[in-house]
């Protein structure tokens, strides 16, 4: 079918200036308005800084000694790198990596235990998270209790935990392990029910229309739906694991953290700075092997 | 859910053999990918049992600990402060001085080098590169390492908590911030130009008043994130709660513990609610 298009003519127009009083009203109108604007970017600000002045105080801020050591800081992070003459390299590189063999079973040992604790959080949130979703939960109260539970667990810092576990279970790596794990489990379950509430609905009402049982709607109209979101979170949170597991030693909870601690303390600066590089090298390579996979196993799902 | 007296169901449980021959692709995995699948699930279970054997995973020592925890949660109760509630506040009041300085300080120093590591803002491509390492190397220092580096520099107290919480989220957020400068639209910043502004006044004009408000959300983000780091940085000596905590925890004063626990639980709670409050009305309900 052929459109016909009308030919429009557009009538020129002319704008008649405003009446002078109306232009007066308008500009003082936008004054008021800019002026109001102003007014509130200026509370906000005197707000903001009532709100520095009483946490400097709670805090304990001192400008003058930050002034006085900034300096301290640069100078400690001077210290720390060891002397590395280009003649003598590869003696002053095994002088600074002395412990490379100990420091590296201890790297794999903290690597082992973000793994493992990610694994063991995973598997605690995929269990609750559909219990927790708005859409799926089998009942009301269920649901609360399972959210509480999540709440408290992510809440309560890894650390915290791994305190009181270090007096119940003993020190050593498997402290660390269950405290990172209990953590994951609250951050990872709010994060995949966020994930299950947001899945298509009309699988989860085929398999219901089939008398299919709430585990079986679970496992054929839901879980093929979020897998790869749950693996791409799961990725993310032992980035995240990764780094809290290199502090567990700190409280006697395993892994690379106690010999940094000992370092740190003792005032050992070589020792310091080759743990840190260390662990700097490993979070960063991890973050971006991660980041790879992640967009991998997203992209695929959403070639499918 | 109560499950649905369906025919369906019966009929197709009746008639199964018939359904398996006329749908035959319905009922089969392709072998590939059930190896695949199997691979997988072997990988990551012999992963996870090598690192329970490293790690010297015991299951005595398991329900032994499980038994003392169970031990410990009787102890706890009824959470009291046994008189020192004010010493408590004030060491949570520090807390939340710690963190709120920790993440205004962090924002104001990311805010610029974030824009050196935005694409739309600095075209030189090594610059960008350098600067965003430097973000990621920073956030991969745990903020309890830097918080032992500046109790090195500035003493024991909350002053080095809260540098430490600083440093530790200037990557962090300097990432997030680049992130946001660059999906920002483009057509304020080339009305500002058109109109003879110079590269500045595009940043002032064109750039910032649409990044704010998503900037202001992220910091608010990391604030409520910041209050829970914060109560554990006084694990090695760096200020607010974290310190009574440590001690109570060492001497096993559980029902201290437990109350402090609670505060720290409410305290959290009540900055996610106010936080979250002000997201809304900053960048709208439509955002989230």
């Amino acid at each position: 079918m052929a459109v016909r298009i009308e030919p429009v003519r557009i009538e020129p127009v002319r704008i008649e200036p405003l009446a002078p009083e109306r232009a007066a009203a308008l500009a003082g109108a936008y004054e008021g308005a800019v002026a109001a604007s102003r007014r509130r970017s200026l509370a906000i600000l005197v707000a903001l800084l009532a709100l520095v002045l009483l946490a400097g105080w709670l805090a304990e801020v001192r400008p003058l000694t930050l002034a006085e050591n900034i300096g301290g800081f640069t100078a400690y992070l001077g210290r720390l790198v060891p002397p590395l003459a280009p003649a003598t390299l590869p003696a002053d590189l095994a002088a600074w990596y002395w412990g490379l063999p100990k420091w590296l079973a201890l790297l794999g040992e903290t690597l082992l235990m973000a793994y493992l604790a990610t694994l063991l959080g995973g598997i605690g949130a995929f269990c609750l998270c559909f219990v927790a979703a708005a859409n799926l939960a089998p009942s009301r109260s269920l649901r609360f209790l399972a959210r509480r539970f999540l709440e408290v667990c992510r809440t309560v810092p890894e650390v915290v935990f791994a305190l009181i576990f270090v007096i119940a279970f003993g020190l050593g790596p498997m402290v660390g392990v269950l405290a990172l794990a209990i953590h994951s489990v609250g951050a990872l379950g709010k994060l995949f029910s966020e994930v299950v509430e947001n899945i298509d609905l009309k699988p989860v009402e085929g398999l219901r229309a089939t008398g299919a049982s709430w585990v079986e709607t679970i496992r054929f109209a839901v879980v093929p739906q979020v897998l790869s979101n749950f693996a791409s979170y799961g990725l993310l949170r032992f980035e995240i694991n990764v780094r809290g597991a290199s502090v567990m030693g700190f409280v006697g909870a395993g892994g690379i953290g106690q010999e940094l601690l000992v370092a740190i303390r003792n005032f050992y600066n070589a020792d310091v700075s080759a743990i840190l590089l260390m662990i700097i090298l490993t979070v960063v390579a991890i973050d971006l092997a991660t980041e790879r996979l992640r967009h991998a196993i997203l992209g695929r799902e959403a070639a499918r | 859910m109560n499950r649905p007296a369906s025919s369906l169901r019966a009929g197709a449980l009746a008639d199964l053999d018939g359904l398996r021959r006329r749908h035959p692709a319905a009922f089969r995995t392709p072998p590939g990918r059930r190896l695949a699948v199997a691979v997988t699930l072997a990988a990551v279970v012999g992963l996870a049992i090598l690192a329970m054997v490293r790690l010297d995973f015991s299951l005595m020592r398991l329900l032994d600990g499980v038994g003392r925890l169970g031990d410990f949660a009787v102890l706890m109760l009824p959470p009291s402060p046994h008189g020192q509630f004010w010493t408590f506040l004030r060491a949570l009041g520090e807390t939340l001085g710690i963190a709120f300085l920790g993440t205004l300080a962090a924002s104001v120093l990311a805010l610029p080098v974030a824009f050196l590591a935005a694409r739309n803002v600095v075209p030189n491509p090594f610059l960008r590169f350098g600067v965003r390492r430097g973000f990621d190397v920073i956030r991969s220092v745990d903020v309890l390492i830097w918080a032992l580096i500046w109790i090195n520099v500035v003493g024991l107290g909350p002053f080095a908590g809260a540098l430490a919480i600083a440093c530790s989220d200037v990557g962090g957020l300097g990432k997030l911030f680049s992130e946001a400068i660059e999906t920002a639209d483009r057509k304020p910043q080339d009305g500002v130009a058109s109109a003879g502004g110079s590269a500045l006044h595009r940043v002032r004009f064109g750039l910032l008043p649409g990044v704010l408000p998503v900037l202001t959300s992220q910091m608010l983000y990391f604030f409520e994130s910041n209050t829970r780091s914060a109560t554990i940085i006084g694990i090695v000596g760096a200020g607010g709660i974290g310190q009574y905590l440590t001690e109570l925890i060492r001497v096993l004063e559980l029902q201290q513990v437990a109350f402090l626990v609670l505060m720290i639980l409410v305290t959290v709670a009540v900055i996610d609610l106010i936080s979250g409050r002000i997201r809304r009305a900053i960048i709208g309900p439509a955002a989230h």
